[in-house]
């Protein structure tokens, strides 16, 4: 087979794989970063317990957030520069967040009694900022990165909308991982966060489109309305199953603990899927394709070959340490 | 306000600096302290002593707060391509990109997601597969150190690429991967990881030795440090002398900096201590030994050895790395190695005379060892200040200067950002040299890290592998 058939499609799969890397990252860094925004509600005695339901995985969680800028990086070179520049005080503060909550985890660990609570204040104050900062550069993405005074509002109205869907998934991966009071809590936490991401999620959904023409052509047109109306739809009866669902947990067996936490899930792959049709074929909104800001095809080439076979492994020791660390969260010791 | 201060050029290499300073120190220790664990788990295997494991216990909490100060900063590395060096990857991205595109596939996930089981599930896997989790993190950190050394290296020795339009593309990646200064880089910075576990491990339970501890566990963790650094510290010095010897023919102006040497000479003088000074081009106070320079440089008395003249052009432009710190950095490095020789076979010396003993150092030696805990990260980072600002002014050499790449971020914002990064990293060095002390004494002081068999200290697993594995055989 002749491979150089593939390289015009190359740009298209670069940004689905680019997509996907932000998606498992949205869902999977953004329950652990849910807990620890949780940390806010929390009393003292659940604790330990909600860092060890999260300990063993936010390593690997945030590995994902290097891959997807990774593919940004060397897929779409020009577009990685453009977009890291504009964004670059976020960015550092984001950074600056990541790199405090990261430790805290370990400093945390061995820390006297007395300390913890300065250990606790960085790993709450570290998950907030980084959630906030990543929601307002989503914001800002969305309006074009243009830096005027509606685009920081919007950046400040995103950014609260994606941390309290943080606190939601969060929230419903305590439901998971733990029992008892913590768990009950959590069901509580989460209601109260659905509530402010369901409104967060509303405005974005109906600011969108007025601020950008070419996204409300996109959606507002015949036939497209009609074929896009299922996803809207869909995650309006995904917040309501789930606002029932909640009335109902913690239950008897604790055999649906793990439902509210699919079904966040499912609202965040939605939502992920109206963005990336709103931006389709744009990776710098209304100023560069994906077709234009793509690397050379030989090396692109070089890393899916590599892609395909590597993606899969880390999918199945992913799992596999899931696996370990499956069912209701114990606590963590070295030894 | 002066210009110089807010220059976006000079804070970008700065916070460059300061950002890969600071992560460099973090899988500097875990390279080869996963090794290192790995080996304390084989032994366990083979011996079913359990001061192995404790020992492992012990150094796996290191390991464990070195892991996340490396993920952490190395997330900020992965961004700061974009935020400040944009040009970089819109000029060499075809080359750059797949291989941080290997490094992220085949390594960071790989000690991301076994660093979880090494760490916490101990109880949760057998045995086996829990000495295994802690080869395939070591296996990752070492890979990760590999891709990085090829970019390094390509960016250093570029080689398997043609030009096209201002835009590198590959055309041979054999050639890009083991370019000409690769395989000596990569064994010189896996050496150099090494020495600094070595001497790590050695500083600190020497401190912990000191504070009255015999236990076994701390016996074997003392021998392994001290008698790990007086085998690797001679062939770092030889992988050294090759790594310089491989420099001299693909970057000669480096080496005329680390010299000292202004002029093309032949016996060109071994400079043990100037001060060089740009301005007159000439060096103040020079201690030298005649003829040792080409000796080392040629292996011949004879052999002529570049000088920084040769480096600037006739309009004056000057095209060789500034002098003053790659010459002092140069001499910083092989300082602490030379100490660490006389350290590590001193101490091996007296850990063999007096292996019967239970007091097999002398307290002058230990007290020695404690400060040499951090010798390995004062070595590291200057040599890699050598290499790096020896690159100087070119980021990727003959491709494209330092200064193409600058992306177009004001020089305040630059500022206010590399401010915040600096008191961060101040405030958690300060907590993890506390922390890793303060888990030295306390060690010293209950004597033994031994866990408890059994679930009784800890908390019942439901399902789980609750027993203490045994050893295999």
């Amino acid at each position: 087979m002749d491979v150089t058939l593939l390289y015009p499609y190359l740009p298209v799969v670069f940004a689905g794989l680019m997509g996907i890397a932000i998606l498992v990252y949205v869902i999977l860094d953004g329950f652990d970063l849910g807990v620890g925004i949780l940390f806010a509600v929390a009393p003292v005695e659940d604790r330990d317990r909600m860092i060890a339901s999260i300990g063993p995985f936010w390593d690997a969680n945030e590995t994902w957030l290097v891959l997807a800028i990774g593919i940004l990086l060397v897929a779409f070179p020009v577009a990685h520069g453009v977009i890291l520049t504009e964004l670059y005080l976020p960015v550092a503060i984001m950074l600056i967040g990541l790199i405090a909550r990261g430790v805290a985890f370990e400093f945390r660990a061995k820390a006297t009694d007395e300390e913890k609570w300065l250990w606790n204040r960085v790993f709450f104050l570290g998950s907030l900022v980084t959630a906030l900062s990543q929601g307002y550069m989503l914001g800002a993405y969305v309006l074009g990165l243009d830096g005027d005074r509606a685009t920081m509002l919007f950046g400040f109205v995103v950014a609260l909308c994606l941390t309290a869907a943080y606190a939601a998934i969060g929230a419903a991966w305590l439901i998971y991982k733990t029992d008892g009071d913590l768990q009950k809590r959590a069901v509580a936490w989460m209601r109260r966060a659905l509530i402010l991401a369901m409104g967060g999620m509303a405005a974005i959904s109906l600011a969108t489109p007025f601020a950008s023409d070419r996204i409300f052509a996109k959606w507002f047109s015949v036939p497209e309305i009609v074929a896009l109306a299922p996803l809207p739809l869909m995650t309006a009866i995904l917040f309501g199953y789930l606002f029932w669902q909640l009335a109902h947990l913690p239950d008897r067996n604790d055999r649906f603990s793990l439902l509210p936490f699919i079904a966040m899930t499912a609202i965040m792959v939605l939502g992920f899927f109206g963005l990336a049709y709103s931006f389709y074929p744009y990776v710098v909104p209304d100023r560069t394709t994906i077709y234009e800001a793509a690397a050379a095809p030989e090396s692109l080439m070089i890393v899916l070959v590599g892609a395909m076979v590597v993606i899969p492994v880390i999918a199945i020791y992913s799992i596999y340490a899931y696996r370990v660390f499956g069912g209701k969260a114990t606590d963590l010791r070295y030894d | 306000m002066d210009s110089t201060a807010l220059d976006p050029f000079i804070l970008s290499r700065i916070q460059f600096a300061a950002n890969i300073s600071f992560h460099i120190l973090f899988p500097t220790i875990t390279i080869a302290l996963g090794w290192v664990l790995f080996y304390f788990k084989l032994r366990y295997h083979r011996s079913g002593d359990a001061a192995w494991m404790d020992a492992y216990f012990f150094w796996v909490k290191v390991f464990a707060l070195s892991f996340a100060m490396g993920v952490v900063s190395g997330i900020t590395m992965s961004f700061q391509f974009g935020t400040n060096w944009p040009g970089f990857m819109e000029t060499v991205g075809n080359i750059a990109g797949p291989l941080l595109a290997y490094e992220i596939m085949t390594a960071f996930f790989l000690e991301a997601v076994f660093v979880g089981i090494m760490l916490f599930g101990f109880r949760r896997v057998s045995n086996r597969i829990h000495t295994l989790a802690t080869f395939l993190v070591a296996f990752g950190t070492t890979m990760s150190a590999f891709w990085i050394l090829v970019l390094n290296s390509w960016m250093q020795t570029p080689a398997g690429f043609e030009m096209r339009d201002g835009v590198a593309h590959a055309t041979d990646w054999f050639a890009i991967i083991f370019n000409p200064s690769m395989p000596y880089r990569l064994i010189h910075m896996l050496l150099a990881s090494g020495l600094t576990v070595a001497f790590l491990i050695a500083g600190i339970s020497a401190l912990r030795y000191l504070l009255g501890d015999r236990t076994p566990a701390l016996r074997k963790a003392l021998n392994t440090g001290i008698v790990l650094g007086a085998v690797l510290i001679p062939a770092q010095i030889l992988a050294g002398d090759m790594h310089g010897l491989n420099t001299l023919e693909h970057q000669p102006a480096k080496i005329a900096a680390m010299e000292g040497h202004w002029e093309t000479q032949s016996r060109a003088p071994l400079i043990l201590f100037a001060l060089p000074d740009e301005e007159a081009r000439q060096n103040h106070f020079e201690v030298k030994i005649p003829g040792l320079a080409s000796l080392i440089l040629t292996h011949s008395l004879d052999g002529e050895v570049p000088g920084l003249n040769d480096f600037v052009l006739e309009d004056g432009t000057i095209k060789h790395p500034p002098v003053v710190p790659v010459f002092w950095g140069f001499r910083i490095m092989v300082g602490i190695g030379m100490l660490m020789l006389v350290m590590a076979w001193t101490g091996t010396w007296f850990l063999w005379r007096r292996r019967a003993s239970d007091n097999p150092l002398p307290r002058w030696l230990a007290l020695g060892l404690v400060p040499m805990a951090a010798s390995g990260w004062v070595a590291t980072l200057s040599g890699w200040y050598v290499t790096e600002i020896g690159r100087q002014p070119w980021l990727v050499t003959g491709v494209m200067t330092t200064k193409d790449a600058l992306g177009p971020v004001a020089g305040g914002m630059v500022l206010s950002t590399l401010l915040a990064y600096l008191a961060v990293y101040v405030l958690l060095l300060g907590a993890y040299a506390f922390v890793i002390i303060r888990l030295a004494v306390k060690a010293a002081r209950q004597g033994d890290e031994r866990p408890e068999p059994g679930p009784a200290g800890g908390t019942a697993i439901p399902g789980g592998k609750d027993a203490m594995p045994q050893p295999a055989e």
